[in-house]
């Protein structure tokens, strides 16, 4: 009788804390975690945005931000965990990619583990508010209003010329462009620009070259480690952004900022919005 | 089918010459004449200055890497070898990966690698990984040593580059692209380049073409017959290493040509007797340009104006092609 009575105020305090993760697994936490592992950069930013940093106690090798997860121990990449350091962490739960290979050995060593892929701007909503779920952190929305806010900002800060720029963003040389689809190709929606990639050929297509020089950006957006040669590329020469010098090549760290779907998308609209507003016809 | 070599070859480059012309008009949007080109100045320049080098560097890149096939498996008597035994493959993707993770962190390296280009830093990892196997190899003179000593710098310079996308993982991607081949970026300068390269390398494999018929006899045999075995095969290393260092510099590491080629060439020979090495690599190297472009011009138009990685194709094309070849074989039409 004791045992059903235990089990019935398990269940009670579990109903306030039920989280289903993007793997559709739903998981019972009896009070909101204190001690997590993030295995992903943009999820690492995320509980940081929403003020719980000081709960995280292990990240993965890739996140950098804020500079106070420098300082935490280092548990492998996202795909390549190790396992053995996130256990002796003795996490309440680890927070990683869908697409991470570890979910299922850290769960049968007993661990909770909440899988989440933020890949468009509505997923970053989304994976805000399941965080703000799961940390008992009261007003999760009110940040991303702010996110929200700040991509407005950014768009209204550019003069109407800039509503005319035809962009390309390459985000590696292969060259994998920024899809319309793609949570970059949303902010540039936002900016108002037109993105020269149509939402046809999806997020992140490898393209032709020759597909860009027909096209013909008005400005060309690439990070720094991609932006070597750009001019060089047969027939590129020839591009209107290329041949005006309207190419904006954004430093490591603020690649970082773009290439991370988390709270830091107002800044990373804030760097195209600065970049178009220098460099746009 | 034909059965003289001569009139193989014959078909091979009017095949290729073929190709060509298909290659050109397709782009990135798909199937484009080029006679419709002609009234309008953007396509004019798109077919002059992108896809006729781009074409004509996809047979160059095919015809040095079947080229360095032939010479590969005469030398080590070995249908299996490949191109890519001596190193040069893996050196040229990890300086690939270290120039990669380094552009644009360090201001000193960035401006050193701004003046070498990334080609540049391919090739010289790929010389790098064969004068590193040849010094571990201690020369040539020993072919197991060579082979053997080949492989394990290919291990070890892939993990080399694995640890370093490990720690800079935003290059993955970029890198993946080097590693499944590409001729996107070849321009008028590499193809010439190329093809300058080709003719060197066809030169002086057609000179050496008879030692390697010796050669095939075993060392010992080929010994006593007199012939110069070192200084042919420093040589013959020499041509492997030039040929398949710009060959994957300018195209990344397209898979299988080199080892298909060969093999491809002699299944198109019909006669009793294995083809004389001279025209088993003048034919090989032309077979590789013929499966390069052809692989090349279907990564473009199958998902235009998206593209396959060519070496992806080259695969799927080679291997069928041989596999049927094997099944009509075996089957007893031929």
């Amino acid at each position: 009788m004791k045992l059903w009575w235990l089990l019935l105020c398990g269940a009670g305090a579990a109903q306030a804390l039920q989280v289903t993760d993007d793997r559709g697994v739903t998981t019972q936490f009896a009070q909101a975690p204190q001690r997590i592992v993030s295995l992903l950069p943009s999820l690492t930013e995320s509980v940081c945005a929403l003020e719980q940093c000081a709960r995280l106690v292990g990240v993965d090798r890739y996140s950098n931000f804020p500079a106070s997860v420098r300082a935490l121990p280092q548990v492998g990449g996202g795909l390549d965990p190790n396992t053995e350091a996130i256990v002796a962490l003795r996490p309440d739960v680890v927070l990683l990619a869908t697409a991470s290979r570890a979910s299922a050995r850290l769960e049968a060593l007993g661990l909770k583990v909440v899988a989440l892929e933020p890949k468009t701007h509505a997923d970053v909503q989304r994976v805000l508010g399941t965080l703000g779920q799961l940390l008992a952190v009261p007003d999760a929305a009110r940040i991303w209003r702010h996110i929200d806010a700040g991509v407005a900002a950014a768009a209204q800060s550019l003069p109407a010329r800039a509503k005319t720029t035809r962009v390309y963003f390459e985000v590696n040389a292969a060259p994998y462009a920024a899809g319309t689809t793609s949570f970059i190709g949303e902010t540039l929606t936002r900016l108002g620009v037109q993105n020269v990639v149509p939402a046809a050929l999806g997020p992140f297509p490898k393209l032709n070259p020759e597909f860009v020089v027909r096209a013909n950006p008005d400005l060309i957006m690439v990070g720094d480690r991609n932006s070597l040669g750009l001019a060089q590329r047969p027939g590129w020469g020839g591009i209107r952004a290329i041949r005006e010098q309207r190419v904006c090549r954004f430093r490591p760290e603020h690649s970082d900022v773009l290439v991370r779907p988390g709270p830091r998308m107002a800044e990373a609209a804030r760097l195209m919005a600065a970049c178009l507003l220098e460099k746009a016809p | 089918m034909t059965q003289r070599p001569g009139a193989l070859a014959l078909v091979l480059l009017l095949l290729a010459l073929a190709l060509l012309l298909v290659g050109s008009s397709i782009g990135s949007t798909g199937f484009d004449s080029l006679l419709a080109a002609r009234h309008d100045p953007i396509a004019l320049q798109i077919v002059w200055d992108i896809r006729l080098p781009r074409t004509l560097g996809a047979w160059a890149a095919g015809a040095l890497l079947g080229l360095a096939g032939a010479v590969a498996q005469g030398l080590f008597r070995n249908p299996l070898a490949d191109p890519y035994l001596l190193g040069s493959a893996s050196g040229a993707s990890l300086a690939m990966a270290l120039a990669l993770a380094v552009l644009g962190v360090s201001p000193f390296a960035t401006a050193w690698l701004v003046r070498l280009g990334l080609t540049g830093a391919a090739f010289a990892g790929a010389v790098g990984g064969v004068l590193l196997t040849l010094a571990l190899a201690r020369g040539v003179q020993h072919t197991l040593r060579l082979l053997l000593a080949g492989v394990v710098v290919g291990v070890v310079l892939g993990a080399g580059k694995d640890l370093v996308t490990l720690a800079s993982p935003d290059i993955l991607s970029a890198l993946q692209g080097f590693n499944l081949g590409s001729t996107g970026f070849v321009g008028w300068t590499a193809c010439l380049l190329m093809l300058g390269v080709w003719a060197v390398c066809t030169v002086v494999a057609w000179l050496l073409g008879p030692v390697l018929d010796g050669l095939s006899l075993g060392e010992a045999t080929a010994a006593s017959l007199g012939l110069p075995l070192r200084q042919v095969r420093i040589a013959l290393v020499g041509v492997l290493a030039l040929a398949t260092g710009t060959a994957v510099a300018q195209t990344g590491m397209v898979a299988f040509v080199g080892l298909a080629a060969p093999h491809v060439a002699r299944s198109l020979v019909k006669t009793t007797h294995s083809p004389t090495h001279r025209r088993l690599m003048l034919l090989a190297s032309l077979s590789g340009g013929v499966l390069l472009l052809a692989a090349d011009i279907l990564a473009r138009w199958l998902t235009a104006p998206q593209e396959l990685p060519v070496g992806v194709l080259t695969a799927v094309l080679g291997g069928s092609y041989l596999l049927w070849r094997m099944h009509q074989r075996s089957t007893g039409v031929l």
